[in-house]
């Protein structure tokens, strides 16, 4: 290695300049006299320009710039469940500890405990061969997720000498022919993407209990979503209903950039919530990623980074992982102030040229994958975008729809009337029904699609009728169109609206989503058949029965009484047509 | 390094001065500059090199010549701190503009402000009762929390800030608030009024102001609001009390920052303010919060006038990213003659469902307040629809919520400046008298269980 050691030259907010050192292009280097964070992001000449993870005011030009030789890397290992950190895997709590409540500078702290014990299962003999990505023994990490102690990527051979018991993640548990020795951490490279075999079509939603998401939109494992969103539309909230409720088996939520209070809320909030399939802490499968807006830039530029590295690994055990960002426009912004530091020739709006390259390579990131070892796993990516004046034709909305699958578009008007999930159902889209439709015909119901395609071409026909609405009321309407509108409403205030707060309403499964959708469809049904049997529309829809149906899924245990409530709404329409 | 002086000046540019052939100075480093008349200026180092160091002058370039003589003060930007700061007014750059004594220090705290971390924050919870129907009932606000005023020219929202000030007080204690009253190029006009205001109620005792004024140097008002923070976090963390910080005008703020940006020939970001602006703003206001283990809290009411009445601006619409919600001020109530002219649909607290609810204000509180906004958002739309069909093609259902929203503003947003509404009794329960103008049927927000208990026997059902 050349020059370990070189001099400031230069300070300009979290952008330094050292002399004297020829470092390789993302190398963590630690600068001034405090010893602060930075990662080389361009070699210029003599120059080497340091992106610099912490705040930098009071150092000077003349203090020391040392090379570290490593790139930016996250440390893999048990432990890494149940923490949070900031954009940098320095847990929160442990900076609490060495500096207060108020992040200051110049502190160390390793992402995963060194001096914790962890029981170590083999699930390898001597003598077996071994590959990159193998699992060759397990830890039970929390009460739900049993850790894979993997081989690290790079690395083969046969097993000379296997361990069994309480180790640190430093301890060699396992030594090859090579003379490898394997420990229960390993470290990757957060800019690079870690290697799998090949990439598998999606071919399984990823279920999040949230009615408008899986029946009308759905994801799939291992794909990729933008939600793009004016502030206030409840891009959080979402955000934060799939970290609840997503039947992913890990969870890794990056808050980059956002507000303290609502990250503190996710931290006071998550380790008390429950897990529906496990009866577990939520957050036993979760990790946390806080930079809030006011923390350092650049070490928000790294969160996503450090973020899905953990998705990847969690992945290559075998798992199923949803990652959320929230939100990607901060670390753009974070990309273009850099940038702009830099004074790199702006591309859109000041955002640097490689903006929607960045962007393009986060989202492949995600995927449902063959692992090494022959498993499948799979990071399904949900990105927040806030655009400014939630105009979509700005650089990163644009960026991110060009890539990913799923546009869940969240609409200020929706939010205004106070209907939430404020995801509007006409420009939003998702592109995995077609793969996805086999799953819902084997697991769900044979007519699953059918009943989607009715549903969402009902609420089309409404949008139609709206517009004429607008010009001459509902009343002049023909009665069945009156009809059509009463049904589109109640899709949207019983199906769609959907009460995040509510402890009933926050989640339902796919069944009683489907269950949902076709009591709709046969409220359209019998009140068609009564209005032709000479019923008022103004009694059809008014029966008490229907407004008990719409309420009923506030209380729980609706799924054991909606059949009976459907029974009851079924013979209160047919009344209306004898009383007349 | 103190003591020496250089005379290097190359370039002045604006509110910037460039020098070069320094010993190394430190990135933000504050710097004094002595004229050739002697009077003496003050700035800060915005970059540094070996070569080159850029400082931005706080009273303006103006009389800067090239002997003009620079001394690096070896340090950043300090504040001194005390309790005293409470009554005192000071001018933009901390000094007493009351003719008061120096603030004598109990510490000297740095004004950039750490980031607090995540992980010991507390989260927000205790309702602040302000006495306006429309904000608690509707955009509850929370201790902690920072919501901003969303106004424009012409609009009374510091008679609305200023009538916060006065009646806010906790619904779980008797602690009451200390107000740091932070003015960025407002006019001596607007001064005076809040300054007249809080002496008329006293209030002037327990606030500290902190004032730049529109003829005072543009590029101070970077650092007021910082100093005001600065002051704030002392209070509240250091002394337990708890502070409301009111800076009024954000926009002005940010145009000192774009004029910032440009002298330095930034890349521009939209509408020329530098592409650092969402960073800048978020480092003052997520100086708001509740600390684990302190007892005092910060709560911050940001007052920003919407350029062109235009919330899609970058001065609201980064605020809004920042913020926890928004209380909007709308022209058209206000030309109704409607005072507080809030208009709720697009105004917004998410901090809301923390504060309100059963043990906090009332249990039925979240109910009645989608069901307001319902209501009063179908009835809104609905007059656009009566301008061209008539309410004669409208059904009955149709023609109950048009009616209410007539009655939500007349009536539930209209309250007088001194008008100080108990949140059960004065807010509440006018919100369930005035929705009884509407069928039960059609009040489908509202649980049942609170229909039973709450409802007033209306005729109608």
């Amino acid at each position: 290695m050349s020059e370990e050691k070189g001099v400031i030259y230069r300070i300009s907010g979290p952008v330094v300049t050292a002399i004297g050192i020829s470092p390789r292009m993302y190398e963590v280097v630690r600068v001034g006299n405090e010893g602060l964070m930075g990662e080389v992001i361009e070699l210029h000449g003599d120059q080497s320009v340091i992106q610099v993870y912490e705040e930098t005011s009071g150092v000077r030009p003349g203090e020391p710039v040392i090379r570290t030789g490593q790139t930016l890397s996250v440390q893999l290992g048990p432990g890494l469940l149940t923490k949070i950190y900031d954009g940098i895997q320095r847990p929160l709590p442990e900076l609490e500890k060495t500096m207060g409540v108020f992040i200051t500078r110049g502190v160390d702290a390793d992402g995963l405990d060194l001096e914790k014990n962890w029981n170590f299962n083999p699930v390898v003999k001597v003598g077996d061969n071994v590959a990159s990505g193998d699992v060759i023994g397990t830890v039970q990490e929390t009460t739900t997720i049993e850790h894979r102690v993997m081989i690290p990527p790079g690395i083969s051979g046969v097993v000379k000498e296997i361990k069994s018991g309480d180790f640190n993640v430093t301890q060699t548990i396992c030594v090859l022919d090579g003379g490898d020795e394997i420990k229960m951490m390993q470290k990757w490279p957060v800019r690079t993407p870690r290697p799998f075999t090949k990439k598998h079509a999606p071919e399984v939603p990823l279920q999040t209990g949230q009615r408008i998401l899986d029946f009308l939109f759905p994801l799939a494992k291992g794909g990729t979503a933008g939600i793009p969103g004016p502030f206030g539309s409840g891009k959080t909230v979402t955000q934060q209903q799939l970290a609840k409720w997503s039947d992913a088996d890990i969870v890794v939520y990056i808050g980059c950039g956002e507000r303290g209070n609502e990250m503190t809320e996710v931290l006071d909030e998550f380790p008390h919530l429950i897990d529906p399939k496990t009866g577990e802490a939520l957050m036993n499968r979760t990790t946390m990623i806080a930079n809030t807006s006011n923390m350092p830039v650049a070490a928000r530029e790294a969160s996503v980074y450090t973020g899905i590295t953990i998705a990847e690994y969690f992945r290559d055990m075998g798992y199923d992982v949803a990652l959320m960002a929230d939100s990607t426009s901060r670390w753009a912004e974070a990309m273009r102030e850099i940038s702009s530091r830099l004074e790199e020739m702006p591309g859109e709006e000041g955002y640097p040229a490689y903006l929607s390259s960045r962007l393009a390579e986060f989202y492949e990131r995600a995927g449902r994958v063959e692992t090494l070892s022959g498993g499948d796993g799979s990071v399904s990516v949900i990105g927040a975008v806030s655009p400014p004046g939630g105009d979509i034709s700005e650089p990163v909305s644009q960026g991110t729809l060009r890539i990913v699958k799923v546009f869940w578009g969240l609409d200020a008007g929706l939010a205004r009337q106070r209907h939430f999930p404020a995801i509007n159902w006409l420009n939003s889209y998702s592109l995995y029904p077609p793969s996805l439709d086999q799953w819902y015909r084997d697991n769900i119901k044979s007519d699953f699609p059918e009943i989607r395609t009715q549903i969402s071409s009902l609420l089309q026909v409404e949008a139609e009728l709206q517009e004429i609405v607008q010009l001459v009321g509902s009343d002049a309407l023909p009665v069945d169109q009156q009809l059509t509108l009463e049904v589109a409403r109640m899709i949207r205030e019983f199906f769609l609206q959907q009460n995040a707060f509510h402890d009933v309403d926050t989640y339902s499964d796919l069944k009683l989503q489907y269950t949902m959708a076709k009591a709709i469809l046969s409220f359209q049904e019998e009140s068609k058949k009564a209005l032709a049997g000479g019923s008022a529309l103004e009694d059809v829809v008014n029966v008490p029965a229907r407004t008990d149906l719409m309420r009923g899924r506030f209380e729980s245990g609706y799924e054991d009484r909606i059949e009976e409530m459907l029974d009851d709404m079924s013979k209160q329409i047919a009344d209306t047509m004898e009383t007349d | 390094m103190t003591g020496k002086e250089y005379r290097t000046i190359t370039d002045v540019k604006g509110p910037l001065v460039f020098l070069n052939k320094t010993e190394p100075v430190a990135f933000g480093e504050i710097v004094e500059l002595r004229l050739s008349d002697g009077t003496l200026k003050n700035g800060q180092v915005l970059d540094t090199s070996d070569d080159q160091v850029i400082v931005q002058v706080f009273e303006g370039t103006a009389s800067i010549d090239k002997q003009t003589g620079i001394k690096f003060l070896g340090d950043v930007f300090k504040l001194p701190v005390s309790k005293d700061m409470i009554g005192r007014i000071l001018d933009g750059a901390g000094r007493p503009r009351d003719g008061g004594p120096p603030i004598v220090a109990d510490e000297m705290a740095d004004i950039i402000g750490a980031a607090i971390n995540p992980y010991s924050r507390q989260s927000p919870s205790s309702f602040i009762q302000t006495g306006i129907s429309a904000i608690d009932a509707c955009t509850s606000l929370v201790r902690g929390q920072k919501l901003p005023i969303f106004s424009a020219s012409g609009l009374p929202h510091n008679d609305i800030a200023l009538q916060i000030a006065r009646q806010a007080k906790l619904v779980d204690s008797d602690d009451d608030f200390v107000v740091v009253f932070c003015a960025m190029g407002i006019t001596a006009e607007e001064y005076n009024f809040f300054v007249h205001d809080l002496e008329r109620t006293g209030a002037l005792e327990n606030a500290c102001l902190f004032v730049n004024l529109a003829d005072d140097p543009a590029v101070e008002r970077l650092i007021t609001p910082r100093l005001a923070l600065t002051a704030a976090e002392y209070l509240a963390f250091e002394h337990d009390y708890h502070v409301l910080v009111i800076y009024t005008d954000m926009t002005n703020y940010c145009e000192s920052l774009r004029q910032i940006g440009a002298a330095r020939e930034e890349v521009p970001g939209r509408r020329g303010y530098p592409g650092y602006m969402y960073t800048d703003l978020a480092m003052l206001y997520e100086r708001a919060g509740l600390v684990k283990g302190k007892k005092g809290s910060i709560t911050q009411f940001p007052i920003l006038t919407m350029p062109g009445d235009d919330i899609t601006h970058p001065i609201p619409d980064l605020s809004g990213y920042i913020t926890e919600g928004q209380i909007v001020i709308s022209r058209e109530l206000h030309q109704k003659g409607i005072y507080p002219p809030i208009n709720v649909l697009p105004s917004l607290s998410r901090l809301m469902n923390a504060g309100i609810g059963d043990g906090k204000t009332r249990e039925d509180h979240k109910s009645v307040s989608d069901q307001l906004y319902a209501a009063y958002a179908q009835g809104r739309e609905l007059r656009g629809l009566v301008a061209i069909v008539g309410e004669d093609a409208l059904n009955e259902r149709d023609l109950q919520l048009l009616k209410f929203a007539d009655i939500f503003e007349n009536q539930f947003l209209r309250q007088s400046r001194d008008e100080d509404r108990d949140i059960g009794k004065g807010t509440l329960d006018y919100a369930w008298e005035l929705l009884s103008n509407i069928d039960t049927k059609y009040l489908v927000r509202l649980d049942q269980k609170w229909i039973d208990k709450y409802h007033p026997n209306d005729k109608k059902n």
